[in-house]
């Protein structure tokens, strides 16, 4: 009965290539076709977790409440380098309230961060390194009791800024350096310095970009309680398995010990893919105290502690013929790791976006005295996009030709990384139906207006991964009342994930949404999912849900047909009734044929399929923005953005739509306004807030038009469905700052575009010209 | 070396006690007589309790709080009704958007003392039972969330913005909600939810 077996697979997830031997579903002719009449998929329904959302009995970690619970708070590095040299909890543990405090004094030492670090390490590398954890009665008497642990320190000379931190002389982190894998991550294929000499026209330029903070809504959380040698954590996380094994690792616990539950979360955007710190420390104090513990990070340690967007120095050198043949393209790039290991390249999209066949990249890591970055919505693609479709505008320019017709003429027929073939690709789509909707003929030449106020338009291209794969499972219950479970170990991280196995469910099965109750987020009861990042969660999950539904329709037939004593063939399902085909009264329905099978529930489990040897699956889009610029100010006004992607199947647009708008939300607050500001000379980040660290109200967001171009990728997968969330995000600031540059006549290659460097670029562009006439 | 202990704090707590006291008419609370510095500062004893009375979703509400407790603890820990989000404790985000008097306030920025007699409706008590406000289903219609944490926030802001406003403008929608952050960025189906309840005369 078993349709599966043991597959090789790769795809990428979080821009890293993985490789995988899963089990995988083999059923491929019940694929759903493109132009299938879908009843309930595919159509704008509401999500049904709306109504916890809108009445808030949607329980986040935040809100988890347990009996004789207490309060934990984190004792944080003042400093951005220094060493402990002696530490005092005695106030403290002897503090009104408190229950117990530990630090690197009495707790093992658990390696952290790939073995960069531990739990508590006596070498502090950040402000906001990890240095002691105090349970009490209450939140307040937790952080009061911080108050009292004295720390001895011998100060380090720090580093903030990744160049200086590579150079020779640079207070260095670890005895090996401050180059993360102590080299540079390099990729050739070709000859560049061939191909520059073949260019009509070279170009060079440095683009820069800002380190982000995820800022998700919700901090990151932990509710934890032991039950003797078991630990239930309740943590807000995108990915349950990550948790669950990063706790029993650094607990040495049999992972299946440990139980992860996230039922809903505020928000991750990469900064919970990992296993946290807090969690653990949570956990030993709870262990130590025998009472369950919650731990809630502020605001403030989010910014510092929970993760970023690396930032990024560019340099990227292209030539082309005459014709508009792109000839070579390398690509130095320079970016912060933070404090421990973590890469902080983004050359992805300039060895793959364009069809070249010299490409060099370099990127090099630094360790730097500041919070680790982690994934952050589209990690890299966001950064080398503004670079990349920076510079392909300006040669562009130079070779008269329009931007669009210059990205077509150097268009990738396939992967040139693999040699591999796109799946589907519907770029030149998304290029035509944009540039249609948007009005790109009404583009005029930079700097049209004669001011002070100027409007330009800007387009740049989208290319991600986004195409999921297996391993990804879906367990499927049916009730003799023909109501259906499905319990999935993905989680719904506000993309939609309950919705659409709903719709899924429903329509394979013919019942209404009403009777589908779907569970997610939970290690002890739910089958393997993959992590909620990489755009991969529909692409990887919607297939093992319709797998199963297919199968528990199967599994309806075949008892039906035993039952009837009628071949398979002859029989048709429909709405929960089992007919014969010649003889409409010769049927059974659901109630029936579970009772005579004596059983009270079916089960099937589905499986994601294989991914199809000899191909790759990628997103494709272009985005197009217009802006005003106010020269007096400098203020940069988003009007209007259209976004036109290949995104596969959508399987409710209304959730779609709204991934959409959040990606370019945060691509308008990539390019205009937010950045994490640090002191140089104390370490410290200046701005973590959500007063003084700038992402956009409603008032910032213009209108956005989305345009689908892309239907059922039938290479995929049985439902054609590829991933949204990071798409969304990627061309946006790239679009911005091109219509920027449309605007003005003058290119501004360093984001955030805040209006002082408008109106440096401004002057500096004045004084050229005057120098020049 | 280093000394973690912040002599602004202390006096940040004296003044929240100070207010406290003025609250309840004067009453002597022990932790007011406590000399204010002392040489090796202790954790002071959280028992300085004031009673309060307020009516919060239409009930009358009798509470013990301490005098340095937020509205937004108050109604989360004490009352239990979490809808209304710390996201940020600071009086920058609007997720903790509560109705005080009929406006929109965030409840992590005033003391649950300053909420004596005050009438504070959270999205809880925007309900009929179990049924949702027309304001409410408006945002599950046009989809006005992603993850949902800031939304019983943005659905309190917009309450307060249709009882100022019957037939709000795109332009007052818009300056009515821009005290309330979504990471997600689902803005454009907020301003739709909040338009489409003024048209269905969305009242309070």
């Amino acid at each position: 009965m078993t349709a599966r077996k043991l597959a090789k697979d790769r795809f990428f997830a979080e821009a890293e290539m993985m490789e995988t031997f899963s089990e995988v579903s083999q059923i491929n002719e019940t694929q759903w076709k493109a132009d299938d009449p879908l009843k309930i998929v595919g159509k704008p329904v509401s999500r049904v977790d709306g109504y916890d959302k809108v009445s808030g009995t949607a329980t986040y970690t935040v809100d988890i409440h347990l009996p004789h619970i207490t309060y934990a708070a984190t004792l944080r590095s003042p400093h951005p380098h220094a060493l402990i040299t002696g530490i005092d909890t005695s106030a403290a543990e002897k503090a009104a309230g408190v229950l117990a405090v530990i630090s690197h004094k009495n707790t093992p030492e658990i390696p952290w961060y790939e073995g960069s670090t531990f739990l508590f390490d006596k070498h502090l590398r950040y402000v906001g390194d990890e240095i002691a954890c105090v349970a009490a009665e209450s939140q307040a008497q937790a952080e009061q009791a911080l108050r009292l642990i004295k720390v001895d320190y011998q100060l380090l000379p720090h580093v903030i800024n990744p160049h200086k931190a590579l150079k020779k002389d640079a207070p260095k982190l670890y005895e090996t350096g401050n180059l993360y894998e102590g080299k540079a991550n390099e990729y050739k294929r070709g000859d560049v310095e061939k191909g520059f000499k073949e260019a009509d026209v070279v170009l060079e330029e440095t683009f820069t970009t800002q380190v982000a903070v995820h800022n998700p809504a919700e901090v990151h959380a932990s509710v934890v309680e032991w039950d003797g040698d078991r630990l239930t954590v309740w943590d807000s996380t995108q990915a349950i398995f990550n948790s669950r094994d990063s706790v029993a690792e650094a607990l040495k616990m049999p992972a299946v010990k440990v139980r992860v539950i996230k039922k809903y979360m505020g928000g991750g955007f990469g900064s919970k893919l990992e296993g946290g710190k807090y969690t653990v420390m949570a956990a030993l104090l709870a262990k130590k105290i025998g009472r369950p513990v919650k731990i809630v990070l502020s605001r403030k340690e989010v910014n510092l502690a929970m993760g970023n967007r690396p930032d990024s120095t560019q340099t990227l050198k292209i030539g082309a013929k005459k014709d508009g043949t792109l000839t070579a393209v390398s690509h130095h790039q320079v970016g912060s790791s933070g404090a421990h290991n973590q890469g902080a390249g983004c050359s992805w999209p300039v060895r793959t976006l364009y069809q070249c066949d010299n490409i060099k990249v370099e990127e090099y890591s630094a360790f730097i005295n500041a919070g680790r970055n982690r994934a952050f919505r589209a990690p890299g693609h966001v950064q080398a996009m503004f670079a990349l479709e920076g510079i392909m505008d300006d040669m562009a320019e130079k070779l008269g030709m329009d931007p669009i017709q210059f990205r077509l003429k150097n268009d990738a027929a396939m992967d040139q990384n693999f040699n591999l073939k796109y799946t589907s690709k519907k770029l030149r789509d998304a290029y035509e139906q944009g540039a249609a909707a948007f009005g790109w003929n009404k583009r005029r030449a930079p700097g049209a207006d004669s001011g002070p106020i100027k409007r330009g338009m800007g387009m740049a291209s989208q290319i991600w991964w986004g195409g999921g794969g297996p391993p990804a499972y879906a367990t499927l219950k049916l009730n003799r009342d023909s109501s259906v479970q499905v319990i999935c170990g993905t989680q719904d991280i506000g993309t939609g994930t309950y919705t659409f196995i709903t719709q899924i469910a429903a329509e394979i099965l013919e019942i209404p949404m009403e009777k589908v109750s779907v569970i997610l987020g939970d290690t002890a009861v739910c089958p393997y999912a993959p992590l909620s990042g990489g755009s991969l969660t529909a692409p990887s999950v919607s297939p093992a849900v319709h797998d199963a539904a297919m199968q528990m329709k199967q599994k309806l037939l075949s008892g039906a047909a035993a039952i009837l004593e009628l071949p398979e063939d002859q029989l048709v399902y429909s709405q929960g009734v089992i007919s014969a085909k010649s003889d409409p009264t010769k049927k059974i329905d659901i109630n029936q044929l579970i009772g005579k099978m004596r059983e009270r529930v079916l089960v099937v489990t589905g499986a994601r399929n294989a991914n199809k040897p000899g191909y790759i699956v990628n997103t494709f889009g272009a985005q197009f923005a217009e802006v005003e610029v106010n020269t007096m100010t400098g203020r940069v006004k988003v009007l209007r953005v259209t976004a036109a992607h290949d995104i596969g199947r959508v399987l409710n647009p209304k959730t779609m739509k709204n991934q959409m708008y959040g990606g370019i939300t945060q691509g308008i607050s990539f390019a205009l306004m937010e950045q994490r500001v640090m002191d140089e000379n104390t370490g410290k980040m200046v701005n973590p807030n959500l007063h003084e660290y700038k992402i956009p109200t409603i008032r910032d967001i213009p209108a956005i038009d989305v345009i689908i171009v892309s239907e059922a990728d039938p290479l995929i997968s049985n439902t054609g469905v590829k991933g949204t969330g990071e798409p969304a995000l990627i061309p946006t600031a790239a679009a911005i700052a091109n219509a920027v540059y449309n605007a003005l006549g003058v290119r501004i290659k360093s984001l955030p575009i805040t209006p002082d460097k408008v109106l440096a670029a401004l002057s500096q562009n004045k004084k050229n010209s005057g120098a020049a006439s | 070396m280093s000394n973690n202990n912040n002599p602004s704090d202390l006096s940040r707590r004296k003044f929240i006690r100070g207010i406290g006291a003025g609250v309840v008419g004067g009453a002597v609370l022990p932790g007011a007589l406590r000399p204010a510095v002392k040489k090796e500062p202790e954790a002071p004893p959280h028992s300085d309790k004031t009673a309060i009375n307020l009516k919060v979703n239409g009930k009358a509400v009798r509470a013990l709080v301490e005098s340095s407790a937020t509205l937004v603890q108050l109604l989360r820990e004490q009352l239990f009704l979490t809808s209304p989000k710390v996201m940020c404790n600071h009086g920058e985000c609007g997720a903790c958007t509560v109705l005080l008097n009929g406006k929109a306030v965030y409840s992590c920025h005033m003391l649950a003392v300053d909420a004596e007699g005050a009438d504070v409706v959270t999205v809880e008590g925007l309900m009929t039972g179990e049924k949702l406000h027309p304001l409410q289903e408006a945002f599950i219609e046009h989809d006005g969330l992603q993850c949902g944490f800031c939304t019983p926030g943005q659905v309190m802001a917009a309450q307060a913005l249709l009882l100022k406003y019957k037939k709000p403008s795109a332009q007052q929608v818009k300056d009515g909600m821009s005290g309330n952050l979504c990471r997600c960025g689902a803005y454009p189906n907020i301003l739709a939810a909040v338009m489409a309840a003024a048209d269905n005369g969305g009242e309070g």
